[in-house]
């Protein structure tokens, strides 16, 4: 040891050194034994999926039907008590056999299941894409859950 | 067996006279003794992290559906609500719908990317990118403030309703009665325990709700022509003694112009606020989504939730017309009885009792999950990763400090509630509501969509928020009332009740502020990870065998 010139190195491969390699032959990932500190670092490169064009459109998709979606719903809501406070003769005009102002409140109810379930139908194209995103990765089983 | 104590407590002879095994105390013994066989099963489950605060994740959709469900309608809901549709009319139903409505909030923006970026509590989320310890300790604060207050509220309001519906149980003993079993079942049985509480009680809440809406259209031979003509003319007392006729479903009675010196349609937008961003902010509603194995189940089980809470709401008009005009307000004792009473009037003494059981299961199932997620944050939050870093000094010991954290937090709550047994203390449902609103949401919100926030802004966020929002209730005609009815004798300061249409602007200001006053940039590093891993769920917490 004494005479070993490497001795005060740290011997420590360096990260994305010319050693980092991908082994021959192999698509899936090598065993936690075998892997570089650059593979072992986190199995995701979160900011590679965060540029990937797929997962960039899927983020906006959501968004496209989460903010107009959010905006309808508390427009919605916010009519109840407006109308009640500043246009009572309109809420008091009869329908059938009770008021605009029921009407209008039960109403709320509908809109709200409604909303419900067409982000429900939505959501599950973003499930579709979102799976093929992390089917493209090529990720290992299970994944690594820190 | 903490009851049947309270229970023997109360009827040993120097308790008041009448105290007697009425119907209705059978029903709550029996489902006092199915809740402990549930809690005994979950004790033998619940080994490990996983388990004893997330349920081990295998609650499945529909199951968490009811459970949230459960967790959210308080007693307060259920009787004060229909009470008030029975005194008050229209007005009282409109304030119901603001509770269904905000789990659209729910819904579309918290409940999957905090399943797929959290682990037990919502500071996960907010740690990931930001300075964990100062982000933790401020969310802990709020989440234990929130928790608190919202749980004393439940508290006295269990003393007094178990007063009312079984006669011989004194307030004393009817407080520590609910807050021994909601220790029983959070220390011994974990989330699973509380789980399975908050969905047998869904189950019984429905199921009452549902008869007692069909014996009121029996009533009115299934005609709504009949039912709401009979709306249209309640009878009520008018200022001069004599009888009025009044038509309930025209609006204004409790926040009208008139009623309110002009503030009340801006006191019902300033609650709707607090209803809408808040409900997305509570932590004991949070919790639940951990629960569930997936963000894909957590969704589902958001529209399982609100498929039952909507449905229930819509009954309450049932249940408070149907009392308003079969009973009459004028034959209603307190304005809380009201539902029970109609069930006695159209089902007889063993309907009565029916409904007495689903109310205190309802109290129940609420309080639990108030103290478990109260536990969880500071278990999980505070002592972990504020004041350990992180690490766990033995095996096991973030669950033993939990079942520690919720033996106390359920000590002090029966202590407050005893405490506290004469003073009005609805107003804090509505703190509660818009701590949440202010502080818990913007920094939740911002946390997950904005890139260039930070941990001073999260920090100034939740403390602004949980702090400004406290102020201006202090200052509200709730505490300040200048004829002796609330806990100041003055004149109220701030006009309103409910502080959310300033206070949830005022925490996403200090939000906003505090994050570009700071020119801290390092959050900005982990934000591509949070954006993947809230839409992706890759990482995501798994599900544990059972």
């Amino acid at each position: 040891m004494p005479d070993n010139p490497n001795s005060d190195r740290d011997l420590t491969p360096l990260v994305s050194a010319e050693t980092d390699v991908a082994r021959l032959g192999h698509s899936s990932p090598p065993p936690a034994h075998e892997q570089t500190a650059d593979e072992d670092a986190d199995v995701v490169d979160w900011s590679r999926v965060a540029a990937m064009d797929e997962f960039k459109s899927l983020v906006r998709a959501k968004a496209a039907f989460v903010v107009p979606a959010t905006v309808f719903f508390v427009v919605y809501y916010f009519a109840l008590p407006v109308l009640v406070g500043w246009f009572p003769e309109l809420m008091e005009r009869r329908i059938g056999p009770v008021n605009f102002a029921y009407v209008f409140a039960l109403s709320q109810f509908f809109m709200a299941w409604g909303v419900a379930y067409v982000y429900l139908r939505k959501a599950s194209q973003f499930d579709d894409r979102q799976n093929a995103i992390i089917a493209k990765l090529d990720l290992p089983k299970g994944g690594k859950s820190k | 067996m903490s009851f049947l104590l309270a229970a023997a407590a109360a009827a040993n002879p120097t308790a008041p006279a009448g105290f007697q095994f009425t119907p209705a105390l059978g029903m709550f013994l029996s489902f006092v003794l199915v809740t402990l066989g549930i809690t005994y099963w979950s004790a033998r489950k619940s080994t490990g992290a996983s388990n004893y605060f997330a349920a081990g994740r295998g609650i499945t959709g529909w199951q968490n559906g009811l459970a949230v469900a459960g967790d959210y309608m308080s007693a307060a809901s259920f009787l004060g609500i229909a009470g008030m549709i029975a005194f008050k009319g229209y007005d009282g139903f409109m304030y119901s719908v603001g509770w269904l409505v905000a789990y659209l909030t729910v819904l579309l923006v918290v409940a999957e990317p905090l399943r797929n970026a959290g682990k037990y509590t919502m500071a996960d989320v907010l740690a990931y990118r930001l300075s964990p310890r100062p982000v933790r300790a401020m969310a802990s604060l709020s989440t234990l403030t929130v928790s608190t207050f919202y749980m004393i509220a439940q508290m006295v309001g269990a003393g007094a309703l178990v007063k009312l519906l079984l006669p011989g149980v004194s307030y004393e003993a009817a407080v520590a009665g609910v807050g021994v079993l909601m220790i029983v079942y959070v220390v011994f049985g974990g989330m699973l325990a509380t789980t399975w509480v908050q969905i047998i009680k869904a189950i019984l809440l429905m199921s009452g709700s549902l008869f007692l809406s069909v014996l009121v259209l029996k009533h009115f031979d299934f005609s709504f022509a009949k039912f709401f003509e009979a709306v249209g003319k309640v009878p009520v007392a008018g200022p001069d003694g004599t009888i009025v006729h009044k038509d309930f479903l025209k609006p204004g009675l409790i926040f009208g112009l008139e009623v309110t010196k002009g503030w009340g349609p801006i006191d019902l937008i300033s609650l709707g606020l607090a209803l809408v961003f808040g409900t997305a902010g509570l932590p004991h509603v949070l919790v639940r989504f951990y629960t569930v194995p997936d963000a894909k189940t957590a969704r589902v089980s958001v529209v399982w939730a609100m498929a039952i809470i909507g449905a229930f709401y819509i009954m309450t008009t049932f249940l408070g017309f149907g009392a308003a005009t079969i009973l009459t307000p004028a034959n209603i004792s307190v304005e809380n009885m009201s539902a029970p009473l109609l069930a006695k009037a159209l089902g007889g003494e063993i309907f009565f009792a029916f409904i007495s059981a689903v109310a205190f299961a309802t109290i129940l199932a609420v309080v639990a999950g108030l103290t478990i997620s109260a536990s969880t944050s500071f278990a999980h939050d505070f002592y972990t990763n504020v004041l350990h870093h992180g690490r766990e000094r033995g095996p096991g010991e973030e669950v033993r400090v939990a079942r520690i954290a919720a033996f106390v937090v359920g000590a002090v709550a029966i202590f407050l509630a005893i405490k506290l047994q004469t003073i009005n203390v609805a107003f804090l449902v509505g703190l509660a509501f818009a701590v949440a609103a202010s502080a818990n949401l913007p920094v939740i919100v911002l946390s997950l969509f904005w890139k260039r926030f930070n941990t001073s802004g999260a920090c100034w966020g939740l403390g602004v928020g949980l702090v400004g929002s406290i102020i201006l209730i202090i200052l509200s005609p709730s505490v300040m009332d200048p004829n002796g009815k609330g806990l100041i004798n003055a004149a109220p300061w701030f006009p309103l009740k409910n502080p959310g249409i300033v206070s949830i602007p005022l925490g996403f200001l200090a939000a906003w502020l505090g994050t570009i006053l700071s020119n801290d940039t390092t959050s900005q590093l982990k934000f591509d990870e949070l954006t993947v891993r809230a839409n992706t769920g890759i990482g995501a917490e798994k599900a544990t065998a059972h």
